[in-house]
């Protein structure tokens, strides 16, 4: 564009200068609304969070500078510092499971034959329910005493190996067929001559699956494994709706700690300083993700 | 999963931005009084919402001004009165568990009534322990809205089939759990009936079920400004233990350790359990064909009492219309909305020169209810919320451990319930 804007000169010159400032402005115009959507619901949230953070922020009245004791006060607490072991206990074991399962599934509807269609709609389905839906839902499935699985006599949120089984269950089945999808694009995306080169080569079938298809599906095993510990580490519907931090706290996320203190304890200074602790480890834990897997 | 995390961060950032054009708060208001009628809006929880709903409407059928009522599930109530007071969108009136109210009025979000209430000529009978709670540096916020009273009910056809008298139910604990034992052994084989029940994993219901029996037997469960616990003590610990040995001995029905709250009222109206604490306010909704007994909570050798708890009612400081609100809420409180609003539906009366009036003398349980407003309690703490009636808070797992696991660590844990309460 440039070059044949130079190649021609006179008169042309003027109109690219318009061209340019109108092109500008058309840029502008549609960036503004994105920017502004960005600003409004993100950074300014952010930044508020941030000097929230350093405040005693009441419901109602004037904010006071206290910092950094809302930052100095989270070592202080054994419940967040439970949280923290819990959560992390629950992303590698959801992490791992979950990666498993959605990568089996979309091995098994991998390939088009009669009927695929049906199953990958059936492994699916579950990630059309809203998560705190789904919530809801098992806390009446698992019910003792009015859900269907109550009779076999199974505590399923009664002790605190069986709310975290019970909790792992919920999960994969709500997001395993969402992973399995994102495992699906990235399968598809391998081309069929790869694989034929490698069984005229001799191949075997696993072979095949450990040199070409994992290989060939890691940027999108990285994509879902990012999803994956984000998601799992910010986790609060399923222990606020299915096992209410149960029994004896030992479900409790560290978002959930987060909530309690905004909104049971009104400590919202607090609240926005393990927030802000919470996405700082989130950014670096991203940025090793994406520096490792790529 | 990442949604509520940010939602701390809007609701303060909508805080700013109104609190930037609203221009903080509004003066005695001129508006209301000057233009025609008003509608003024109104928060209740849904456990206390077919009182506040029945208020409403006979309030909006004789007056010109309307109350608009938004009913909001009671687990969530209080996260949502914090959202709302963050960003300035309180309603103009809201009612609360009354045992929140210490703690809402020290956040200053309540309007300041004082003078208003002083007109009232029969403020001196109002419910006292709901006065008190609502008193905050000598200045009066709230009004009562509904009474919820703990009470044994037991049900006397279960008590006729196992052979026990069908018109004496407890007067002791002792015999609560005698007769709660009888039920079982002779009804309970085929684990349809049970011989009591409680809310085993729900902060909230102990307090509300167990404290009373504490209170019967001359004790108390803390010190009166709400600041030191006394519940690793004689007599809370005998409670816990009689209630330790029901649950041991399966008296309690299977799911009590496991019951949040939900569902702890759900099996007394279905004819599933003998005796059972219950609040009074499920009284007038029982099958109308059960035979209910109605017992005070006694202690372990006798005694009687009863939490208070349910509703208040108070303005809020950020409300536009405070004439037209306690034009409603003084309604409330009036001969004719305890009358023939409350009582006509068997609920508690908020003034104790009422206790005996038209409706309740024809059932003598509503009598005996209503005299309990005299000797029962409700306690006081700024911190009550988070110590006692959040799932995370420290009392739950002294109460569990003590119920259901290790009574020799409730000492210890006695320790972060104080940490709580001093906060």
């Amino acid at each position: 564009m440039t070059q044949i804007t130079t190649a021609r000169p006179g008169r042309g010159d003027h109109a690219a200068a318009r061209r340019r400032s109108l092109r500008g402005f058309a840029g502008l115009a549609y960036a503004t609304p994105t920017a502004v959507i960005v600003v409004t619901l993100f950074i300014a949230p952010l930044v508020l969070v941030g000097v929230m953070s350093l405040n005693k922020w009441p419901l109602l009245g004037a904010p006071t500078f206290n910092a950094p004791q809302n930052y100095a006060k989270i070592t202080e607490d054994p419940l967040f510092l439970d949280s923290v072991l819990f959560t992390l206990k629950y992303t590698a074991l959801i992490t791992v499971l979950l990666s498993a399962l959605a990568l089996g599934l979309a091995l098994l509807v991998q390939e088009r034959r009669p009927g695929v269609g049906f199953f990958r709609t059936a492994f699916f389905l579950p990630g059309a329910v809203g998560f705190a839906a789904a919530a809801l839902l098992f806390y009446g499935l698992l019910n003792n005493e009015v859900g269907p699985f109550g009779f076999l006599g199974v505590k399923w949120i009664g002790t605190p190996n069986m709310a975290l089984f019970s909790t792992i269950v919920l999960v994969l089945w709500r997001f395993a067929g969402f992973n399995m999808l994102i495992l699906l694009t990235g399968l598809q995306a391998i081309p069929v001559e790869v694989y034929e080169a490698a069984r005229s080569d001799g191949a075997s079938r696993w072979q095949i699956f450990t040199r070409i298809t994992l290989p060939l599906l890691r940027p999108t095993i990285a994509l879902m494994l990012i999803l994956s510990i984000t998601g799992s580490l910010l986790a609060f519907d399923q222990f606020f709706i299915f096992t209410n931090g149960g029994p004896d706290n030992s479900t409790v996320s560290m978002v959930m700690v987060i909530y309690r203190n905004a909104f049971f304890r009104f400590d919202l200074g607090g609240a926005a300083a393990l927030s802000v602790v919470l996405l700082v480890v989130l950014v670096a834990l991203n940025a090793l993700q994406l520096k490792v897997l790529r | 999963m990442m949604r509520r995390l940010p939602s701390v961060a809007a609701a303060a950032l909508l805080a700013v931005a109104l609190a930037a054009c609203g221009g903080g708060e509004p003066g005695p208001s001129a508006k209301t009084t000057a233009s025609g009628p008003v509608t003024v809006t109104m928060w209740t929880r849904a456990a206390t919402q077919a009182q506040s709903q029945r208020l409403v409407d006979a309030y909006n059928s004789k007056h010109k001004n309307q109350v608009k009522l938004t009913v909001i599930p009671t687990d969530n109530y209080q996260p949502r009165i914090a959202a709302a007071a963050g960003a300035k969108q309180l309603p103009d009136i809201f009612a609360a568990d009354v045992i929140f109210v210490p703690n809402y009025t020290s956040q200053g979000l309540f309007l300041d009534v004082t003078d208003r209430v002083n007109q009232l000529p029969f403020k001196a009978s109002l419910a006292p322990s709901h006065m008190r709670l609502g008193t905050y540096e000598d200045k009066l916020y709230t009004l009562p809205h509904t009474l919820d009273l703990s009470v044994w009910f037991w049900n006397k056809d279960l008590y006729k089939k196992a052979g026990l008298d069908p018109e004496k139910g407890p007067a002791t604990l002792k015999e609560f759990a005698e007769q709660a034992t009888t039920i079982q052994n002779k009804l309970g084989k085929d684990g349809k009936v049970s011989g009591t029940f409680f809310g085993g994993n729900c902060g909230g219901c102990y307090v509300f079920t167990f404290w009373p029996s504490v209170w019967a037997a001359g004790g108390q469960v803390m010190n009166p400004e709400g600041t030191q616990s006394l519940v690793d003590k004689s007599p809370m610990t005998e409670v816990f233990a009689t209630y330790r040995s029901l649950y041991e001995k399966g008296i309690t029905g299977p799911t009590a350790k496991e019951e949040q709250g939900p569902t702890w009222t759900g099996f007394f109206p279905k004819g599933q359990i003998g005796v059972m604490p219950m609040p009074s306010t499920t009284l007038g909704s029982m099958p109308a064909d059960m035979k209910i007994g109605v017992a005070p909570i006694a202690g372990p050798d006798g005694g009687q009492s009863t939490f208070i708890g349910g509703d208040s009612v108070g303005i809020s400081a950020t409300s536009e219309h405070p004439d037209a609100a306690w034009d409603f809420l003084a309604w409330t409180v009036s001969d004719e909305a305890q009358v023939e609003v409350m009582a006509k539906n068997k609920d508690v009366v908020a003034r104790t020169d009422l206790a005996g009036n038209k409706y309740s003398s024809a059932d003598p349980r509503v009598v005996m209810i209503n005299s309990l407003v005299a000797k029962g309690q409700t306690p006081y703490a700024l911190k009550f919320g988070q110590t006692f009636n959040d799932p995370q808070g420290p009392w739950l797992r002294l109460a569990r451990e003590a119920v259901f696991g290790d009574p020799s660590k409730v000492v210890q844990l006695n320790e972060a319930v104080n940490q709580s309460l001093q906060q």
